[in-house]
Order: C-alpha cells, then structure tokens, then sequence
C-alpha cells in the first residue's frame, strides 16, 4: 500500500518480498498464519518468486533446504511465529549440521507484545541459536533490508549454514525507504577463502611423496562445488579415494580410483585403505563419529594427515592433523591441481604396490549379497533403480537401513545428486527433499528412497505433491520394522526388537491413490525392474512405489558403535 | 590449564547468551565470565576464565571466532597478561571483631566503603588468589555476605586487543 504524502515508502513486509526479489529468489517454501499475514498478502501481490505451500513447516525447511542442495542457490522458507517456528526448528538443525546455506524467515508477535506470553509467541532466536549459523530479531523497519543482506551473505558465505530473520508482525506494516545495500561489511565476519600457500606446497610434496596416499572427501567437496577439481587432482596423483556419506557425488562413484564410502557402512576397500593409508588428504570433511570409529583406534596406526577445510574449527576437532589448511576446498584443489601439473608426477612402485593391496581388499566383494530366497532384496532395488534411472536420478533418502543401501548401491556420478540427512540424520526428510528438488529440476528423475517408518513422519506432503503435480517416484524399501533400529537391537540387544516393529500400516497403494497419485505394490523379486521402468515411464505422474522386501535383511559391512575403523561385521561372517 | 580468553564482541542484543550457549552445548567449563561495553559503545569486553586441555582451549577460541558477533578473541595465557577481579565484603563489625575487621582489611590493602553499627562492607581488588587468601583469613562467622565480579584481564606492555 502506498504511501500518497511519501511515495517512495513501502511496508515492512514489502520491503521483505524486494529483498528476496533481489537476492533472485525463485521458491519460497512456507505456510501461513497470523504473524506473517502482512508478508503473505505482499507475496500474493508479487510476481517475482513462486510460493510453494506445504503441509507443515517442518516440509516447508527441508524442501528449502533440498532445493539448495540440488541447485548450490540459497534456500528460502517462510513460517509464522510460535508453533510455526517451532515446527520448523527440525529443519533448521537439519540444514546446520549439513551446512546447507538457508534463510528462514519466522513471523513474531508485534514488538510490544514481545515477553508478555502472547499468544502464538515463541522466543525464536533464543530457541534456534544453537542450531543455526546466525540469526536476527528485526525490530525497526528500517533494519528489514540490511538485515536480509547479511544474511544471506552469512548463509552462503564461509562454511555455509542456516540465518533466522524473525521479524515481529507491527514491523512489517510499518514504512519505510526501501534501499538494498550493494554489498555487506561485517568487522566480525570475514571467512578466510584462499588456503596457505606454503601449507598447500607441503601437502602436495608430502601427498606426491607418499607410498600409501588417500584422499578422503566429504559433504564440502560437494557443498564448494570442487567436484572438478577434485577429479583432476585424484587423477594426476592416482589415488584412491573415499567419500563420506555426505561427500558422495564429489568423486565419480563408477571411476576405478573410488573405493566407495567410508566409515561405519563404508566399503571394506575404503576403511582399510583409511586405516593403512600413510599420508591423508582429507577435504571438506570432518572425521566424525561415524566416519573413522574410535579415534584411539584410528590413532593406532601412524599416518600424516593433511586436512582441507573452510572452517577452522573443523580442524584437529576430533582427529588431531599434521597440515592444516583453511581454505575454500575449490580453490585450494586449484592450487594443488597447478603444483601438481608442474610437478607431473610419475608412478612409483610403492604406489603400484598400494593399488594391488587394495584390489585385494576389494576382492571380499564386501557389498554382494544373498538374493536367492525369493523375497524382493532392499540392495536390489536400489541396483535396479540405478540401472533404470541411468544413474541420473536425484535421490532422496530419510533415515535408516534403507539410507545407507541407497548410499551403498546406487553409484553417483555426479555431485548434489544425492541428497539426505547426513548430520542429524532426520527421519521424515524423504519426502520434502524430492519436492525441493523437483522444483529445482522439474524434467528430472527424483526418487525418494524411504522407509515405512520415515515415510509417515512427513506424509502429509502427499498432498503438496498433488497441488503442484510433482512426478515424484518413492521408492519405499517396507519391511515392516524400523530396521535399522531392528538391526541393532539384533546385534546388541540379543533380538529383543523394543518397539521397532512397525505394525498398523496403512495400505499405502490406496493412500496414494486418495491422493490422486499412483499407487503400485511389488511383491516379487521379477517384478521390479519392470514396475520401476513402468514408474519411470510415467513422466508426468506422482508414483508411490510399495516394495515388500526381505524383514530380516541388515545392512553390511557395520562398525558396531565404539569400535575401530577396521573392526568390521561382514555379511560373509554370519 | 586455567586459561583467561579475551574477546571482543558487537555490543548486540544476545550477544552474551550466545557465547553463554557455545560453552553450554559443547560443555566447556566457565569459572568466571565477565562483560562491559569499552570505550567505543558498539563494543563489548568479556573476559572468560575456563580450564581445558590444550585441544579443548584450541576448541574454545575456534568456536568463539566462529559466532558472527564475535569481532576478535585472544587467549591472555599466550603472553604476559595481568588479571584482576573485584570483590565485596560485609563482614560482622561488632566488638573485637570491629578492630580486627579494619586490621585486616589494611592488611590485604582492601577499602571500607560502608559502616553500619554492626557491619563494614570490604572493597578488594586483585587475582583471584589474593581474594580466596583474604576470605581464608577471615573467622568464617564474621562473613555476612561476598559477591565477586569475576576475573577481568589485559595484556602487558604493548599486547593490545583492539579492533
């Protein structure tokens, strides 16, 4: 609404949509309510960026933060204040522990009204500070637009994360000028980006040097877009190479060099050649928990450990490294990549020796499996989606057994393909995540791989499939247990399965179908292929995919929780 | 190790909890956190007296750079740094203890800064360790009441924490 006596002053809350107008927002992911009325009715004057409508807020944080990253663009989702913060807080830690640059803008009770209990009032920026990069209570007009610059450059910028604005309904009525800063300088923030030069030359001499090197890479490899570089540089020095479950897709997962993922599902090839390696190049990861196992372990045996990481205190956090680089991994691989032309490095016999050790750890053929019983394998599934989809699909995973098959079998070629739940490990992000990147990608192949237990903690997002004609296929690995739980209490808890049966499910062919989707169930193991070629053939339909598979099905190898690196159970040791 | 962190940080609203969060969710230890706007009004002086390993220490100073209001952060133990904290004392001033109570307070340099009939209030400043000393001087009864601010620290000579 204009102001006639001062034409140039717009509301609060249209100052919010020219902010997302500038940064070239495309989606907006949220739900309305009472302390974004302003914000929503300046959207439904706009044209600029598509607001998608979920089903609850926590979807609307996911999807923003899958459509990032598929795309590398910032993920903007949009709640009102109390239980639509709350509701999206789940999101939130989920992108945070992923570094999955988001802003999420929450509505807030009027600025007077703040601290009185008002209804719908939840102190946001107090309940999210320990799970986002930053964040802001906006509480001048004046402040909407600088305040929306910083973050975004602080969402995007350094080691990336999600940013709250919170901003109070009484500030989006009010009026103001509206002028975006060009640019945003903070004394407080200033990422480093180019890595030490000396430390880089170092690594390189040391990595060229090594008679047993790897490269071990994770989420930052994808997240810094250095897929390229890092390609080129495993390459020239012909190592193998690791990814982390975040990291895969950085490195070819069909190339001879990859020796699959790492770490308490990881390959048998990869968790050997981790522990008996002599010199490390770590990039963009962070030898986590469920990574390298128990870092006593880990430490038995000596090795130089190089790690490359934007954040610092990513660095000697677990895992204490001889050279360390703070930098941005792209940028550092170029120089590598420049060090190591010139060097031309040749191909040592201790190298060559190295490549035969590993062939021979990779002859266990640690990832085979049983498929002879006549019941539909959850491995097998993934192979055959992988066949079908040419390996091109996104897939999205929840949480579970059937995270870490999908994780195994279906070998990504490319980076932001793969998209899950690394960190906090979210049961229910499925679903949402294939919509953010069918948006990202509208002619892709985006399958949801799920679990019967994930898959209901976000159902509802059936029906924003519906309203915006999403071609999603899920993929739902069902065994009737939350088999990951399951698997555990088999190992653990000598079979006593506390709770992890999954009983009362609904027929999820016809609860698809309530939707106007399609619905198929797969019963057999012949049937398969087939259905997943029928289901992809349908370009332009939503199909849910119920595949009965074998309840007694656990995912190899595994590294019992405390245990070393190297202390794997292999399906061939039952 | 007992180490004394300086930073300086954006005098914001939420800055403290913020720093307060980091050392609660990543359990570090905080024996004495004390904050102040400086001379310039858009920042604030919080010296932290914590204790850790020296990875943990490492930890605490990455993960205080890393918070954006964060402007910049100096662990006082990697040089010559002096630390003071202030404290204040009502102590029972009746009879003996009235003598007593002025004799000591001489003794540690500390001021009398409130008479009442039975109470004097006992303004000390100095490390951590003169204040406990002078608190183990006293006869335990006569303490009424002690409250302390908490250690704040400077650099020696030419370190200087500045923007």
């Amino acid at each position: 609404m204009a102001d006639t006596a001062h034409p140039h002053l717009i509301t609060g809350a249209e100052i919010v949509i020219r902010c997302l107008e500038q940064e070239k927002v495309k989606f907006v992911f949220g739900y309305p309510g009472g302390a974004v009325l302003h914000i929503y009715d300046a959207i439904y004057k706009q044209g600029h960026f598509k607001h998608i409508l979920v089903r609850h807020e926590q979807a609307a944080v996911h999807a923003a933060d899958a459509f990032s990253r598929a795309t590398g663009e910032v993920g903007v989702a949009l709640v009102t204040s109390g239980p639509g913060a709350t509701n999206a807080i789940t999101g939130i830690a989920t992108a945070y522990m992923d570094s999955i640059p988001l802003v999420v803008i929450s509505g807030q009770v009027p600025v007077p009204a703040i601290g009185l209990d008002a209804f719908q009032e939840v102190d946001m920026v107090g309940v999210t500070r320990p799970c986002v990069k930053h964040n802001f209570l906006v509480k001048d007009v004046k402040d909407i637009a600088e305040t929306m610059k910083k973050a975004f450059h602080i969402a995007k910028t350094g080691r990336p994360g999600p940013v709250v604005v919170d901003i109070p309904k009484d500030i989006t009525a009010h009026l103001a000028e509206f002028i975006y800063p060009a640019t945003v300088e903070m004394r407080s923030y200033n990422p480093v980006t180019k890595g030490h030069s000396g430390q880089i030359k170092k690594a390189v001499k040391l990595m060229m040097e090594a008679k047993r090197p790897m490269l071990y890479t994770g989420g930052g490899v994808v997240l810094g877009n250095a897929a390229e570089a890092l390609v080129k540089l495993a390459k020239a020095l012909n190592v193998p190479v690791t990814n982390t479950l975040m990291g895969l897709g950085g490195y070819p997962s069909t190339d001879k060099q990859f020796v699959g993922m790492l770490g308490m599902h990881g390959t048998y090839e990869a968790n050997m050649a981790m522990q008996e390696c002599d010199v490390l190049l770590a990039v963009g990861a962070r030898f986590d928990d469920r990574v390298i196992g128990n870092p006593e372990h880990f430490f038995s045996k000596h090795r130089t450990i190089i790690h490359v990481d934007i954040d610092p205190s990513s660095i000697s956090k677990r895992v204490k490294v001889d050279v360390p680089i703070v930098g941005d991994v792209k940028s550092v691989l170029a120089e590598m990549n420049e060090l190591v032309a010139a060097e031309k490095p040749q191909q040592s016999p201790a190298l060559k020796a190295w490549w035969a050790q590993i062939d021979a750890w990779r002859s266990k053929l640690c990832l085979s499996y049983d498929n002879s019983n006549g019941l539909i394998k959850p491995q097998y599934v993934i192979e055959k989606l992988w066949e079908v989809t040419k390996g091109e699909a996104y897939v999205t995973s929840d949480v579970g057994q059937h995270q870490m098959w999908a994780a195994q079998y279906y070998k990504f070629d490319q980076p932001r393909r793969w998209i899950n739940s690394g960190g906090l490990g979210t049961m229910g992000v499925g679903l949402p995540y294939a919509m953010g990147c069918q948006f990202a990608d509208p002619t892709a192949q985006v399958a949801c791989v799920t679990g019967e237990g994930s898959i209901q903690m976000n159902i509802q997002e059936l029906s924003t499939c519906k309203q915006y004609h999403l071609p999603i296929k899920v993929i739902l690995l069902n065994n009737r247990y939350l088999g990951m739980v399951r698997q555990w209490q088999e190992f653990f808890y000598e079979n006593r399965y506390s709770e992890s049966y999954m009983d009362s499910l609904p027929d999820f062919v016809k609860l698809a179908e309530s939707y106007g989707h399609v619905g198929m169930r797969i019963e057999k193991p012949e049937d398969v292929e087939g259905a997943l070629k029928e289901a992809f053939d349908m370009k332009s339909r939503f199909v849910f995919m119920d595949f009965v598979t074998d309840q007694k099905e656990n995912v190899f190898p595994m590294i019992a929780a405390g245990k070393g690196l190297t202390e794997m159970i292999l399906a061939e040791d039952l | 190790m007992r180490h004394i962190i300086s930073l300086l940080m954006e005098n914001e609203a939420g800055a403290l909890s913020r720093v307060a969060g980091l050392f609660s969710a990543r359990g570090y230890n905080i024996e004495s956190l004390t904050v102040a706007p400086t001379e310039d009004p858009t920042l604030s002086r919080m010296t932290i007296v914590t204790s850790g390993s020296d990875d943990v220490i490492e930890q605490i100073i990455k993960q205080l750079n890393k918070l954006i209001d964060v402007v910049k952060v100096l662990d006082l133990n990697d040089g010559k740094f002096i630390e003071r904290e202030l404290m204040l004392v009502k102590v029972k001033a009746t009879g003996a203890f009235r003598e007593e109570m002025k004799r000591m307070c001489d003794i540690f340099r500390g001021r009398i800064i409130d008479v009442a009939d039975g109470t004097f209030t006992i303004e000390l400043t100095g490390s951590g360790h003169k204040l406990d000393a002078f608190i183990e001087s006293l006869d335990k009864a006569a303490i009424l009441e002690t409250v302390r601010t908490g250690a704040s620290g400077i650099g020696r000579g030419d370190r200087i924490l500045k923007v």
